[in-house]
């Protein structure tokens, strides 16, 4: 069953047209992977979906619900997650602030909270601390952690990987398994082993445009579809 | 803000301050001190107030001093027409509440989506048209000369809070304890009351969604929060205390007028009160308040005694001279910019914190 769904979104930036035909479904459950050269047009797919930008024209439906000219805060409450590439965290609250303000009515559920500390075990060792405060692998996690803090369908996740140490990366691999169990992640990599690992279906953007689309096994696969369309061979 | 030692020092401050002012009428026995003590409450909670804008939401406000002009006018037009009572005081502060609370909704929907640069301009706009009105519809307001009335038979310096057995006025530390007593205090619990208020407020889940939106607008959105109806939210509430506190002002003064509640000038005070305190911290607030007012009144004293104690030294006297104290404030105002650039109280709860 198709959760999400985009139909010839095209987004400028200013006077830039950043997307110029971007179409793919997402089915539901799993990790999709959306790729692409650095400046493709991956980020701007999220924040596209989550209006951060405006698309026009072009339409984005989730759970059959056209989303397109939806409020960002109505979008997020509607059970889609978002976690921007630079950490998106709030550093002068705690961690445990962080989390609060994620949550519906201000209360964290204390089985999901102790299934979260067991994904990221230093958000519990630095509940109190203030976010700024934490290494960047701790930021991410926390960045994460804020998005599941409350059961999502959708967790947008942008490149969480970037300048993480390789024993985080596997951290965050088997944290994002699990949380792919009950939620869908779109994700954003350029860590072409991080995104095989994790994906079951993949798209390639291209100067704005879906350039490929199927399974990540096939991809995988395929060392010239790779070579092609992501410019070296991973 | 965490505990640190810094915090732990400033909230000591606050504390002494809040000790001195509660017992004001009788540390300091003359007019002028008490004066001072009154306007240091009322600016504590203007300023507190502008805090929860500037500080803790990132919204910069000109209009500020036109909701401290609608609760003051408020009570002044009510007291004038009605006459003294509490009646006049309770529908002056609503009047002036509602008035504001229109005011701040209508421009913080129609203009809180705009840039902060653009939001401060419409504030200002807005301040200059009701400063305009309020000198130009005199029948009601009394034009730039202002209005003067009487205040609850309570704070009547006749009135006799407590009485000996020959009926004469008590008297605690050599203070009589008359309605001049009675109108300190109800400046300074009001204003207690409306700063705790607004300290639980910041300490409360929604304190924490508006830093959330003063650190990073979209993320705050991207997680749910519609910024506009939170900005709007505390839009009024500030300027609902704004009100509230211009109520209490004119009550105690028995005078309002364009001087006293609505000019530029106060509200460039609030603004260097709130600079030297320190943002986002409500502390600040009283420490910037403090230290302003007292400079205000005494610095040109202080410098003139100076001048008169260095009279035989060359240059330091005429430098020191008391005309020039507006000169002296100004030099200290850069060098607290300087050293403390958080603000005094932001600066030193930041000491300690970093790893």
């Amino acid at each position: 069953m198709t959760l999400l769904s985009l139909k010839n979104v095209k987004t400028n930036i200013g006077q830039y047209a950043v997307l110029h035909d971007v179409s793919f479904d997402v089915a539901e459950g799993g990790v999709f992977v959306l790729l692409g050269r650095n400046g493709a047009g991956k980020t701007t797919t999220l924040r596209s979906i989550m209006h951060l930008w405006r698309p026009s024209p072009g339409s984005i439906t989730f759970r059959g619900q056209d989303i397109t000219g939806m409020h960002t805060s109505d979008i997020a409450r509607m059970g889609v997650a978002y976690v921007p590439e630079n950490m998106g965290i709030f550093g002068t609250l705690t961690v445990d602030e962080n989390l609060v303000l994620a949550t519906a009515n201000g209360k964290i559920d204390q089985t999901r909270l102790k299934w979260v500390h067991s994904l990221f075990p230093a958000l519990e060792k630095f509940r109190e601390k203030q976010a700024w405060s934490l290494s960047g692998g701790q930021k991410q996690m926390l960045s994460v952690a804020r998005a599941i803090i409350e059961p999502r369908q959708l967790i947008l996740i942008d490149e969480p990987t970037k300048g993480l140490a390789p024993s985080i990366v596997d951290a965050m691999a088997e944290a994002f398994r699990d949380i792919a169990k009950d939620s869908t992640i779109l994700l954003v990599e350029q860590n072409f082993r991080f995104a095989k690992s994790l994906g079951r279906d993949m798209a390639v953007i291209d100067d704005g445009r879906v350039v490929h689309a199927g399974s990540m096994a096939d991809f995988a696969a395929d060392q010239g579809l790779q070579d092609r369309l992501l410019g070296l061979s991973m | 803000m965490k505990q640190t030692t810094g915090t732990l020092v400033v909230k000591l401050v606050v504390l002494a301050i809040a000790a001195v002012l509660l017992f004001a009428p009788f540390l300091f026995q003359n007019v002028r001190s008490v004066e001072v003590a009154a306007r240091i409450c009322i600016f504590i909670v203007l300023v507190a107030s502008y805090d929860l804008l500037i500080g803790y939401t990132g919204i910069v406000s000109f209009a500020h001093t036109m909701f401290f002009g609608f609760g003051a006018y408020g009570a002044a037009i009510f007291l004038k027409d009605m006459g003294p009572g509490w009646w006049p005081v309770a529908l002056g502060a609503v009047g002036g509440v509602v008035v504001s609370l229109i005011m701040a909704t209508a421009i913080g929907l129609l203009s809180l989506r705009v840039k902060a640069i653009f939001f401060a301009m419409i504030t200002l706009a807005a301040a200059s048209v009701v400063l305009v009105l309020v000198s130009q519809l005199s029948q009601l307001t009394g034009g730039e000369d202002g209005i003067t009335y009487k205040a609850p038979d309570l704070f009547k310096p006749a009135t006799k809070l407590l009485v000996d057995g020959n009926g004469k006025v008590v008297k605690l530390f050599g203070v009589s304890l008359n309605g001049k007593v009675a109108a300190y205090y109800f400046v300074y619990l009001s204003c207690l009351v409306l700063f705790l208020l607004m300290l639980r407020f910041v300490r409360s889940p929604l304190g924490t969604v508006l830093e959330a939106i003063r650190e990073n607008e979209a993320r705050a959105e991207a997680i749910g929060y519609r910024v506009v109806a939170y900005r709007t939210f505390i839009f009024c509430l500030s300027a609902t205390i704004a009100s509230l506190v211009g109520t209490v002002y004119a009550v105690w003064l028995k005078y309002t007028g364009p001087d006293t509640s609505l000019s530029f000038d106060i509200m460039i005070d609030i603004l260097l009160m709130v600079v030297i305190g320190g943002m986002g911290t409500m502390w600040g607030a009283v420490i910037g308040a403090v230290l302003l007012v007292l400079a205000q009144y005494y610095l040109r004293d202080l410098m003139g005694a100076a001048s008169e104690a260095l009279s035989g030294v060359p240059v330091l006297p005429e430098l020191l001279a008391a005309d020039r104290w507006l000169f002296w404030l100004g030099i200290i105002f850069i060098l607290l910019v300087y050293f403390f650039p958080k603000g005094i109280a932001g600066t030193a709860m930041q000491a300690g914190a970093r790893r």
